[in-house]
């Protein structure tokens, strides 16, 4: 009697255990389709195809619409997953729209890049690339996907292990390889700190759980000097991460060494994940912990942005300059932290969509205009491009007046704001310091419209001809450009689309 | 309490005495002739040039630890997984399945771009 009694609740813990499982299953659907793309790319790498790069990139863009697809399917239906590990809210949807979005036009780009003065006629990126870039694609996914410290360190760390590899893709160039061994060594030691940060909070609270360590916290004294180095341990892990300023000695060297799509990706797609965990943990769930840490980002706003403005203008390779740029943008984002609250969060959320389109884009402009890796990609490669190139010159003017923040494009909202955030919470200084280094910044951008407009082409552009618009980097070209003009003609509705996004229970 | 440990240590004593025992006996009938070659430190079938320390080691055994970690990965969930099978049922079952099919992926991928081959 008892026996079949057993049976029966060891068969009722079996189907409770289905439903649980198959509704988890259902709500990473879209991360699931990644990692079957990432498979699958794999494996038709392997078979030698004569037009193997366009296949491996359609199939990429394929399942990455439809992981697109299945997360707007799901937006409809908040929930949590995997035992409260896992999260599917308006906040990660918005997030993974900004990751498809750059994943999908670095994959389009990719194609254009030809690193060996075209010696290679088919580009460089055979096989694997697609593979790890999906595979990276799906570590951001989980970050900004996952409510618990663990969960969110294996995303970190899938996302950060493909990047070590692409970086260093140009096996024979010599840059691209320091470029992925100190990235891999700074990465390690970052992830050791947020480790250790992160086993500091387990300690205190006894969970891994954000939710639960919430409530735990909420017991706790905020003096606690385990509590203090817990957050302020997580906190650096994090910034090294976006490359704030005293941990952003790696963003230069890693930005100019590796290869051009995949400094585009790292410097949208990974920057924003980056932010969505600082977001996700101080600003939502952890936010009690919000007086530990608003003085010293508060700083490293600050110097980080003047850090990154004023060292760009110094730069003579392009890819290093926005580097720098990516810096001080960096130290912006960091700003809309500082504001806290919904219109903080709001503002940062919109500066990551348009900061998005506008990298995308300029990047895009580089890999066309790049001759070979050998030759570096000098901001002379811009010069005279007006008179050689109108349309493509035109497009780089609304890039680059959007990432110096000029009012029609959308990178003027995205600055005007975190501002307006910051303005409403009383922080007026901070304000006016924010507008007068976005002018020393605004410098190096128009440096190089300068070059565009006015210098005569240099004579190296006399093989200009090699500029190859292929229909896929036309693609980009046009998503970025009307994204970014249209986030400036449109900013209130983007901005009403970002707000629903975030959760109600805040501020 | 110690004497709860008297079956660890009776164990101990076994494995001591049944490890003495055979080296005893085999060293009494196997026939002793030592010479420079079989005495030298034996790794895996390879002959070695200099002290370990100083050269250089094929990168080739690099590739296969990774393997072995991969593999042993998989054994180790493999085990616990086997001891709960009955009340993981179906979806245990699975589950494992999608487990091992990943593993697999990375297993064809390594072994067709030639990971497997020992180029001298």
């Amino acid at each position: 009697m008892s026996d079949i009694a057993e049976k029966q609740t060891a068969a009722d813990l079996a189907t409770v255990d289905l439903t649980a499982i198959s509704q988890s299953v259902l709500a990473s659907g879209p991360e699931i389709i990644i990692i079957i793309g990432a498979c699958v790319a794999l494996m038709l790498s392997l078979v030698p195809h004569p037009r193997q790069n366009q296949l491996l990139a359609g199939v990429s863009v394929f399942m990455i619409l439809l992981a697109a697809c299945m997360s707007y399917a799901l937006s409809d239906f908040p929930q949590t997953a995997y035992a409260g590990m896992f999260v599917v809210d308006g906040f990660s949807t918005f997030f993974k729209v900004i990751l498809y979005l750059g994943t999908t036009l670095t994959v389009l780009m990719s194609g254009n890049y030809r690193p060996n003065n075209g010696l290679i006629k088919d580009g460089v990126f055979q096989g694997e690339y697609y593979a790890l870039l999906l595979f990276a694609l799906l570590g951001t996914m989980i970050m900004v996907s996952s409510t618990d410290l663990l969960l969110i360190y294996i995303g970190l760390e899938l996302q950060a292990l493909s990047i070590y590899v692409l970086t260093g893709f140009l096996k024979t160039d010599l840059r691209s390889n320091e470029a992925s061994l100190k990235y891999i060594i700074l990465g390690a030691f970052s992830s050791g700190i947020i480790l250790y940060g992160m086993s500091l909070f387990y300690g205190l609270t006894g969970t891994t759980n954000l939710n639960d360590m919430a409530v735990a916290l909420s017991t706790l004294d905020l003096s606690d000097p385990m509590l203090i180095l817990a957050t302020l341990f997580m906190l650096v892990g994090l910034l090294f991460k976006v490359g704030a300023v005293p941990f952003h000695m790696w963003v230069p060297d890693i930005y100019q060494g590796a290869p051009s799509p995949i400094t585009a990706y790292m410097s949208v797609a990974s920057k924003a994940a980056a932010f969505a965990v600082i977001m996700r943990i101080f600003m939502q769930d952890l936010s009690v912990l919000q007086p530990i840490w608003i003085l010293n980002i508060t700083g490293i706003a600050v110097l980080t942005m003047t850090l990154g403005s004023f060292v760009a203008l110094a730069q003579k390779n392009i890819k290093r300059m926005l580097a720098y740029s990516s810096i001080a943008h960096a130290g912006f984002l960091m700003l809309g932290l500082v504001a806290g609250g919904r219109d903080g969060m709001a503002s940062i959320m919109l500066y990551l969509l348009i900061y998005t389109f506008m990298t995308i884009g300029i990047f895009a402009v580089i890999i066309l205009l790049n001759k070979g890796v050998s030759l570096g990609e000098p901001i002379e490669d811009f010069s005279g491009l007006a008179k050689t190139h109108p349309g493509l010159a035109f497009m780089s003017l609304i890039f680059l007046f959007s990432l110096a923040g000029i009012p029609p494009t959308g990178g003027f909202f995205a600055k005007f704001y975190v501002l307006t955030a910051l303005v409403d919470t009383g922080h007026v200084i901070l304000a006016v310091i924010a507008v007068l280094l976005s002018a020393v910044a605004a410098w190096f951008y128009i440096r190089i419209i300068m070059l565009m407009y006015v210098q005569p082409p240099a004579p190296v552009l006399t093989q200009a001809a090699e500029i190859q618009l292929t229909p896929s980097i036309r693609i980009v070209l046009l998503i970025a450009t009307i994204g970014t003009l249209l986030t400036g003609v449109l900013p209130a509705w983007f901005l009403g689309f970002v707000a629903d996004s975030i959760p109600l229970a805040l501020g | 309490m110690p004497i709860d440990f008297l079956p660890v240590f009776l164990m101990v004593a076994v494995v001591v005495t049944l490890a003495a025992f055979i080296l005893t006996v085999s060293r009494l009938l196997r026939p002793d002739n030592p010479y420079p070659e079989k005495n030298r430190p034996y790794e895996c079938g390879i002959d070695h040039v200099g002290e370990a320390s100083a050269g250089l080691f094929k990168v080739q055994y690099f590739v296969i630890a990774i393997l072995f970690v991969v593999f042993d990965v998989e054994t180790m969930f493999l085990f616990p997984w086997a001891m709960v099978l009955a009340d993981l049922g179906l979806f245990g079952y699975i589950e494992m399945f999608i487990f091992i099919m990943m593993l697999l992926v990375g297993f064809i991928y390594a072994w067709i771009k030639g990971a497997l081959e020992w180029e001298v």
